[in-house]
């Protein structure tokens, strides 16, 4: 049996340390707004956050996260208004929109880090993010917008 | 008729030898005593007797996974075979409960059990001869106020002959030398308290520096790294690799809380060291610090400190490296599986993105920890709290192991390229691969 939290809710299961994480957020909780990509590690639409961190769930097995805290994209925010949501909505990112739950998982650690990002610091932490529909143009433009309105917001 | 004779004189010489030398290696059982009742200690002997088994981090061998504390049953892994930890609460039957004070002391200081038996020196009674008696008498103090758990730890898997006790004696006159810990008066009180922490308490010693055929640590060459459950000790003098020197504030931060920004994050066999020890509240800021005194001392840190921020900026201008289209095929595996995490902007880099062109593992001349941490990844109780590596076991062939770990030694460090990289992937692999 392993347990850990769950967008703020504890969560006990009895699979295998083994499983990969992904497997058990969507199969066994029910949660499927993180996606199933590439199941190697190699294009992010699976990133969760593991104690506020981005991570590759398809490869994060059950055993690495036995206590810890684990946000999906369903708790990302107690409304799903999460500045970068919300920035997302207002410039249309996603065309398929398969992706984009782990693109905003991974930005909104990179603006964790690095509240106010260059180009250079969202080419390198998003690189790992992949988007077939190439939407990359907006995606680096929503998290500008949403890294601007933190930022006010942070220091209103 | 002679060559018979011969042989023989031979047989018979042998035997009394090893005759003479089991008898040698007998030692007196201690009486076995009633467990002492637990207001004949002093609390105060037994808070400074829990804070010194902290800072030893004797839990780490005598605490099994998930189970009950120091009630044994940790594999320690040797390469003659695994040994596990003991029971060493004071249950009667099971752990250390008809143990004497006399027993304990002996045990250790000269690493021989209460039954007459030498132990093993997987167990650092080679360390804890360097005690003070009153930190003995108050680690006697706290073990056996312990709660008792009845707990018979596995069997060790010590191949014939090594498995017998007796041969404990040639080592110990081999290797042996009790005695206590001795001030160096050339150095400072906080110096001297941290020397006497790594050395006799926390037995740095016992991972970082090599060991001869036989097990022995080697007294010349000390600290100077060594190989633990597949992974490698960094040396901790000013062999160690890293671009930026162990300052005693780094170290500070370090075994503090297992991650400094400029050295990254703790992993394997050092996690326990950290987690059940040094990150513990018992253990006080001062002794800590005073372990980071010693040891920036030996890694002449102070000498290296003028070059920080330059080997710092250096450092951080690989950082982007694989973020753009580059012609090299061997970045696109590290842009998709790595820099999203460890990525770092000028001019710091953050504790939580270890910093890969600063950490030894790239910087080390053996590939051994890149490899183990790509294909394990770091569990949330196996490195820094709070930091998880998913495996990339299941991901990467060893062939890409290989480049990832050459792109990474050639684009981020100075030092020259590793070799054999793909089949030091498939041997650590094997090696490493979950029984199911």
């Amino acid at each position: 049996m392993t347990t850990f939290e769950l967008n703020g809710r504890s969560v006990s299961v009895n699979s295998p340390d083994d499983t990969p994480l992904l497997w058990v957020i969507r199969d066994e909780v029910g949660l499927t707004g993180t996606k199933f990509g590439c199941g190697i590690g190699f294009c992010g639409a699976c990133t969760v956050h593991v104690e506020g961190r981005a991570t590759r769930s398809c490869i994060t097995p059950l055993g690495a996260v036995a206590g810890v805290r684990i946000t999906t994209i369903e708790g990302l925010d107690p409304e799903g208004k999460h500045p970068l949501q919300t920035a997302w909505l207002e410039l249309q990112v996603p065309q398929c929109g398969y992706c984009q739950s782990g693109q905003i998982m991974q930005a909104a650690t990179l603006l964790k880090d690095y509240p106010d990002p260059s180009d250079r610091d969202i080419n390198a932490v998003m690189a790992g993010n992949v988007c077939r529909c190439m939407t990359y143009p907006r995606i680096r433009k929503a998290i500008q917008l949403a890294a601007a309105r933190m930022r006010g917001v942070t220091h209103g | 008729m002679t060559i018979r004779r011969i042989s023989i004189a031979i047989l018979v010489a042998a035997c009394c030898v090893l005759a003479a030398l089991l008898l040698l290696a007998r030692r007196p059982a201690i009486a076995p005593i009633e467990r002492p009742a637990l207001g004949s200690f002093s609390p105060g002997s037994v808070a400074q007797g829990e804070a010194l088994a902290a800072a030893g981090h004797c839990a780490s061998c005598h605490t099994r996974a998930g189970g009950p504390a120091f009630a044994g049953g940790y594999a320690v892994n040797t390469p003659f075979g695994i040994i596990y930890g003991t029971n060493i609460t004071p249950d009667p039957k099971t752990g250390i409960g008809m143990w004497s004070f006399e027993a304990f002391e002996r045990a250790m200081r000269e690493g021989v059990s209460r039954d007459g038996s030498h132990l093993f020196p997987a167990f650092p009674y080679y360390a804890f001869t360097k005690l003070s008696d009153h930190d003995i008498e108050s680690l006697y103090a706290y073990f056996m106020t312990l709660p008792p758990v009845s707990a018979n730890a596995p069997a060790n898997t010590l191949p014939f002959p090594l498995s017998i006790r007796a041969f404990q004696e040639p080592w110990k006159i081999l290797f042996f030398r009790s005695g206590r810990y001795r001030d160096d008066s050339s150095k400072s009180n906080e110096w001297n308290r941290g020397a006497y922490l790594a050395e006799a308490v926390a037995d740095c010693s016992g991972c970082h520096t090599p060991r001869n055929f036989l097990g022995a640590e080697e007294t010349s060459n000390p600290y100077a790294g060594y190989e633990i459950d597949g992974w490698i000790a960094p040396p901790l003098t000013a062999a160690n690799p890293s671009p930026i020197p162990w300052t005693e504030k780094e170290l500070f931060q370090y075994l503090r809380t297992g991650a400094s920004p400029l050295h990254g994050a703790t992993a394997a066999t050092m996690t326990e060291v950290i987690r059940d020890s040094l990150a513990l509240p018992i253990v006080s800021d001062s002794d800590v610090r005073a372990i980071a005194v010693y040891f920036a001392d030996l890694d002449h840190a102070s000498a290296r400190v003028a070059g920080i921020a330059a080997a710092t900026s250096e450092a951080l201008g690989t950082s982007p490296l694989g973020s753009g289209q580059e012609d090299d095929p061997d970045a696109d595996i590290y842009a998709s599986a790595c820099i999203s995490c460890h990525y770092n902007a000028a001019p710091v880099p953050l504790p939580v993105r270890p910093e890969l062109s600063l950490n030894s593992a790239l910087t080390l001349p053996e590939p051994t920890n890149f490899i183990q941490a790509v294909l394990k990844g770091v569990g949330d109780t196996g490195g820094a709290p709070g930091l998880v590596m998913p495996e990339y076991a299941s991901s990467l062939s060893d062939g890409e192991i290989a480049r990832l770990a050459a792109y990474l030694r050639r684009s981020r460090t100075k030092s020259p390229p590793w070799t054999n990289l793909e089949k030091k992937v498939a041997v650590i692999r094997r090696a490493s691969a979950k029984p199911r």
